[in-house]
């Protein structure tokens, strides 16, 4: 599937590209003494100063190749074959001696998707990047402090002077990755390789991390190999671009060309599956996305919803809830502040309708969910779902209410008893409120499990045995045992492979079209949202800044947080590479305050039918 | 951050309180028990044991046999032994401290070095020949119950192989102070140091070499290679200094326990007269006083090793000073 | 109108450098029968053990037949037939002095095999008797020390607040206790008397008495985790999500925590076993443990004592004995924990 013609323009033209990968083929020791190869015959190039995306989903291999390229695979499980050249040297021939001599922390250096952990968590954050710097030079002690600290007001960390100083834990995940590239760039690497470096970071802190490895590739002059799931990224920032599937190259080629005229089916797929933030201006309704057949690359149509919410009377109205965590420390554990994690919040939603809850971690949109159905006993507030007022219920007339309000959770592996076989789990809450016999139980559970688009047969299975989709399929048909009258999805789609992202929405859109099941959706992709939402809400530091219909968030928005994170989104067009967000740095702040803080009164103006802003100030 | 601290220390002394309660509980109130009867000896006539009691006060009520007990303990300091009379209690536990004391600190110093050096090694060549040896070592050293490692030592030592140059110079079962002649103390402690240490060096090696290798799993040994660190540097700097800190938090509470008095059954071998050994020989001839004394002394160790492992914690672990 | 077509058939698998293993399609206890069945270390310690206890088991079959002697009985004046001679078992002592007697040292034949101990009985009869013993009280006060500590715990983790606190100072304040001097104690206390409970009756001298004091010790040891456990499966995530459903408190206890909590009890059964009969040792050779006339191999040990350097194997077999049930112990406890607690094996 490699176009030769289409790899590197730079060898046509005659400079040596910076990385050279020839039929790549990678095999992990499994189980039994088996190997099971991952990567395939994989060709690709990296000219000096480029950047080139791997994108794919999981399981394509990206990561893995990433890792080979210096040498971090365990040579005891893992077997490679073919050829990398970095820099003229060959890595499958080095020994751990030469890598360490001339690639690693040398010729290329790497930065990786969880800054939470990839730092040592008992050095200083100097003595860390101090250690990249003499490793492989010899450099007095103040020479290399000096120059960490230079490293540090590079990447654009604040007050960099004294945080040199600070221990990894002081930092946030967007600072810890500005750590992370600092350290990197400490040798001045021909080629820097960013395994998915924005993924676990928020969309605004994305934004700027983005930005700043751009400025610095243009200012060190280096290539960047730049590992991914997000076509929006990939637009963003790479010249040219390999699709890989189960460790093969399926398509490769310059974004633009990529983005403009994919060739392959599965490209054609994957980019069909990718919301674009602004593409819904004009749809009354919420839009399905294509379904495009694997063998001829045909796309389908997008089919938007059909019902249409009911106005008349709101099947949850949300008023002033408010949820507040102590937070504990010193020797006598005693509470020094709390966190004012929902504060004031107020919505309505209607039968039939899907409003999303949008923001960035620690906005507290989780938190309105699972206070909403009481799962915390640390809220207030008044929650009335149909005529009862959730707040106001004793535990048994709470347990059984339930019913009409169920939750789609975000790790779906983890909201299931490993110790339950899926048909177990799905009749449990059948039997629990008392609706039919076991058999009824089983009988629905089998009907649902097709209408998810599983099998019945897959009911004898444990959870562990299912793929990451299928798995969040089963926590719906889980969900929809009891006949839920409103569903909360929390951040259900987040951690799903593209592909299947759009197939699982295209399920909850597909249940609210033929039951009538109004949404809360929480997320942080705004780009989903839209395609999804009736009506938008967005949520900062606890409180709802700004609340209205999806056309009129999206195209309109009045708040300024709203904005900025409108700004933020990376969107999969190769023309916006040039563009600059010019965001200053943030830290995001969570609102934890102290004992004795007064929340202020909140007004809100409507600028619009429907359209509500929080007044500033 | 005062107000922390005397919190802490009130919660100690209310532990070390609990457990004397408990303590004389045990003795003095379990319904089968008749200290005066223990005192009195076996087949000893009724009114020997009347005088028993009344001479000892054990007729007053438990609750001022508990209040007299702790005031001549603590604030008299003259509290007898009912075993041996007129012994003075506090002095015979502060005799025999230093004892122990020698014997646990220089195996803590054995085990410590021997249990990090046979982790560290053993996590190193990890599946190959030196960490099989070494792992199987430590799997039997922590089969073998310490007193009959203790027994086999001196049979050789003492016994068979006495009279070899290896070990001529093992001096006879028994403890010489420090101060008294350093050489001999120094030769009759090194059989004992090696027993006790043996047992803790197969534990710590293989707690320490387990730390070591899921250390390897986390992602900033990934970051520390990447970097191009060379493996020894990853190794000892990075994946070691992580996985070193449950062993520090273990070192404290099992030196605390026993330099309290936990090391009896090694005492008992090879004739020490530490704290171990006076608490259980005590405990045999239900010297009730000369218990309270020793238990007290015991607990008071445990409760101010928990509090030193604590701000151990603190210190080494900079994630724990987030306030 | 159909839903979303199953298109994840066509996608691979999860990422095989992840180090997933292949899941056979069984339950959780099955892959745990299979984890140890596939080990040669679980294997071959498990039938040794089995061999152990057997062995313990013929003791009667062996002192009758093979050794022909009564184990309990005192041999001072027997006599035993060596090459046709017959030779005393307690014989003039030949060693330093010359004075009293010595037993006679292994034969390595039936009868008194690994010698004589200081009354003239058959060491190796009474090792196999004590070894009945030793497991006994093992096991026994392993199951005990199990269940108490799961109540304990599970009543601390799950029901929390005013229960949880009690709990957790009892235990804290038992755990404070060295444990060794509390076992002490205890049996100092305890021995020597019968007890009498309505219609239990507890004689003197019996194995109940060093069963429930084992166990008891132990129990802080094994609370404290089961506790946290539990506190953490409360947190859970599908037992949040069972809360969601409206699934009732009780059946969440018993189908949701309980299941999860017993891996971790199992984890502790033969590490417990382990330390249990190396306390029981220890007890018993410091004269507080199991009492005469019943034999363990600690008591043998305590017997052994004297006769330290004239017939060490009185101490050596006994030790050797507990060593080698101790290592099989740990080395199939080892492999369990693997099996139940994946996370926890790539540290081999």
């Amino acid at each position: 599937m490699t176009d030769l013609a289409t790899l590197t323009p730079a060898a046509a033209v005659g400079t040596r590209p910076i990385l050279s990968i020839r039929d790549l083929s990678v095999s992990f020791l499994g189980a039994r003494n088996s190997w099971t190869r991952v990567i395939e015959g994989l060709s690709f190039d990296v000219a000096p100063g480029e950047t080139v995306a791997l994108v794919g989903e999981s399981g394509s291999g990206k990561s893995v190749t990433s890792l080979s390229v210096l040498g971090l695979l365990d040579p005891a499980t893992s077997r490679l074959e073919g050829s990398i050249l970095l820099d003229g040297h060959d890595v499958l021939k080095l020994d751990e001696a030469g890598m360490i001599r001339h690639i690693r922390g040398q010729a290329a250096a790497m930065i990786f998707q969880e800054p939470m952990t990839s730092l040592h968590p008992i050095y200083r954050v100097g003595d860390q990047i101090m250690e990249a710097l003499t490793s492989h030079r010899d450099m007095p002690k103040a020479e290399a402090r000096r120059q960490a600290i230079a490293l540090l007001e590079r990447v654009r960390i604040p007050n960099a002077a004294k945080r040199i100083d600070d221990y990894p834990h002081a930092f946030s995940g967007g600072m810890r990755q500005r750590v992370m590239i600092a350290m990197a760039l400490a040798s001045r690497p021909k080629l820097l390789i960013a395994d998915e470096p924005t993924t676990a970071l928020d969309v605004t802190v994305q934004g700027e991390i983005l930005d700043l490895l751009k400025d610095l590739q243009a200012e060190f002059g280096m290539a960047m190999l730049f590992i991914t799931h997000d076509m929006g990224v990939v637009a963003e920032m790479a010249d040219r671009t390999v699709v890989m599937l189960r460790g093969r190259s399926v398509e490769q080629g310059p974004t633009a060309a990529i983005f403009a005229d994919p060739q392959q089916p599965y490209t054609r797929a994957l980019l069909a599956s990718v919301p674009v933030l602004g593409s819904m201006k004009g749809e009354p309704a919420p839009l399905r996305f294509p379904v495009v057949d694997m063998k001829t690359g045909v796309a389908g149509e997008a089919l938007p919803l059909r019902s249409k919410p009911d106005l008349t009377a709101p099947i949850l109205d949300v008023r002033d809830l408010v949820t507040r965590f102590d937070v504990r420390g010193g020797m006598l554990n005693r509470r020094v502040a709390r966190v004012h994690a929902v504060e004031n919040v107020s919505f309505r939603i209607f039968p039939g309708e899907t409003l999303s809850l949008v923001g960035e971690s620690g906005c507290g949109k989780s938190t309105t969910g699972r206070s909403i159905i009481r799962l915390n006993d640390r809220s207030t507030g008044s929650v009335r779902l149909g005529d009862d007022d959730l707040f106001g219920l004793g535990a048994e007339a709470m347990r059984r209410k339930r019913r009409e309000i169920q939750m789609i959770p975000q790790d779906p592996l983890a909201s299931m008893n490993p110790r339950m076989t899926v048909g177990d789990a799905l009749v449990e809450p059948f039997l629990e409120h008392g609706m039919g016999t076991a058999a009824e139980g089983r009988a629905k559970a089998a009907r649902l499990m097709d209408q998810v688009g599983l099998t019945a047969a897959m009911l004898e299975r444990y959870p562990h045995e299912f793929s990451g989709g299928q798995r969040q399929r089963v926590c719906i048909a889980r969900a929809l045992m009891l006949d839920p009258r409103l569903i909360i999805a929390d951040e259900s789609v987040s951690a799903l492979d593209v592909s299947v992202k759009a197939q699982v929405v295209n399920l909850l859109l597909d249940i609210q079209d033929r039951m009538g099941i109004a949404f809360l959706f929480i997320s942080h992709d705004i780009a989903v949202v839209e395609r999804i939402s009736h009506r938008i809400a967005v949520m900062y530091m606890g409180e709802i800044v700004e609340i209205g219909p999806r056309a009129e968030i999206l195209e309109r928005p009045r708040h300024a947080y709203t904005r900025q994170l409108i700004g933020a989104v990376t969107v999969p067009d190769p023309a916006r590479r040039h563009l600059r967000r010019n965001l200053a740095v943030t830290e995001l702040r969570t609102p934890i305050r102290p004992l004795d803080y007064a929340p202020p009164v909140r007004r809100y103006e409507e600028v619009a039918p429907g359209h509500l802003v929080m007044i500033e100030g | 951050m005062l107000a922390a601290i005397l919190s802490r220390l009130l919660r100690m002394v209310v532990v070390m309180f609990g457990i004397s309660v408990i303590t004389f509980l045990i003795f003095f109130a379990t319904p089968s028990s008749d200290p005066a009867a223990r005192i009195a000896g076996k087949n000893a006539a009724q009114e020997t044991i009347e005088a028993v009691r009344k001479d000892f006060g054990l007729d007053r009520p438990l609750y001022v046999q508990y209040g007299l007990m702790m005031k001549r303990l603590f604030i008299t300091r003259d509290l007898t032994s009912f075993a041996n009379r007129g012994q003075q209690i506090v002095p015979a536990v502060a005799a025999a401290a230093p004892a122990t004391l020698s014997l646990v600190s220089g195996a803590a110093v054995l085990w410590m070095l021997g249990g990090i050096l046979t982790g560290i090694t053993a996590a190193a060549w990890r599946g190959r020949w030196p960490d099989k040896l070494l792992m199987g070592i430590s799997m039997m050293a922590v089969a073998m119950p310490v007193f009959w490692v203790g027994e086999m030592v001196n049979l050789i030592t003492q016994n068979r192989l006495h009279d070899t140059w290896a070990f001529s110079w093992v001096p006879a079962l028994g403890y010489t102070p420090f101060s008294q002649d350093p050489g001999l103390w120094f030769r009759s402690m090194v059989f004992p140091w090696l027993t006790l240490a043996f047992l803790y060096i197969g534990l710590y090696g293989r707690m320490l070499r387990t730390g070591i290798i899921e250390t390897y799993q986390e992602d900033f040994i990934r970051t520390a290679r990447a970097k191009g660190l060379t493996g020894r540097k990853v190794l000892l700097k990075h994946a070691t200094r992580s996985a070193i800190i449950p062993i520090v938090i273990m070192f404290g509470m099992d030196f605390g326990v026993l330099v309290g008095g936990a090391a009896v059954l090694t005492e008992v071998v090879f004739g020490i007269n530490g704290v171990g050994r006076l608490t259980y020989q005590a405990l045999k001839v239900l010297d009730l006083p000369m218990i309270m004394a020793t238990v007290l002394y015991a607990s008071f160790f445990v409760v101010v090793a928990n509090a030193v492992v604590d701000l151990l914690c603190l210190l080494i672990d900079p994630r724990m000073r987030r306030a | 109108m159909g839903a979303s077509p199953e298109q994840e058939t066509a996608l691979p698998p999860a990422d095989p450098s992840a180090g997933e293993k292949v899941w056979s399609r069984r339950g959780p206890w099955r892959r745990v029968l299979q984890g140890l069945l596939g080990s040669p270390t679980a294997m071959i310690s498990a039938a040794l053990l089995v061999l152990i206890v057997i062995a313990t088991l013929l003791a009667p079959v062996y002192a009758k037949h093979v050794a022909g002697t009564d184990p309990f009985r005192s041999g001072l004046s027997a006599k035993i037939k060596i090459d046709g001679k017959p030779v005393p078992v307690m014989q003039q002592s030949t060693e330093g002095l010359g004075l009293g007697v010595t037993p006679i040292g292994p034969t390595w034949g039936p009868q008194y095999m690994l010698g004589a101990d200081g009354q003239g009985r058959d060491v190796a009869a009474r090792l196999l008797y004590g070894g009945q013993n030793s497991l006994l009280i093992a096991g026994a006060s392993t199951v005990l020390c199990l269940l108490i500590a799961a109540i304990v715990g599970i009543a601390a983790g799950y029901l929390g607040g005013a229960v949880d606190g009690v709990l957790s100072n009892l235990i804290d304040m038992i755990w404070a206790f060295p444990v060794y001097l509390l076992a002490i104690s205890l049996s100092i206390v305890m021995i020597g008397k019968s007890y009498a409970f309505g219609p239990f009756e507890i004689s003197s001298g019996s194995l109940i008495v060093p069963i429930l004091i084992i166990g008891l010790v132990y129990v802080p040891y094994v609370a404290r985790p089961i506790r946290g456990r539990v506190l953490a499966l409360n947190q859970s995530e599908f037992v949040m999500a069972a809360r969601g459903l409206g699934i009732r408190p009780g059946r969440i206890l018993w189908r949701h925590i309980l299941p999860n909590v017993s891996t971790t009890l199992i984890v502790f059964a033969p590490m417990l076993m382990a330390l249990n009969i190396v306390t029981e040792s220890s007890l018993s050779f410091l004269s507080v443990g199991v009492q005469p006339p019943n034999a363990s191999w600690g008591t043998i040990l305590q017997d052994g004592q004297t006769l330290l350097y004239s017939r060490p194997m009185v101490s050596l077999a006994p030790g050797l004995a507990i060593m080698v049930t101790v290592l099989l112990l740990n080395l199939f406890g080892d492999v369990l924990r693997d099996v139940l607690d994946p996370k926890s094996a790539r540290g081999r």
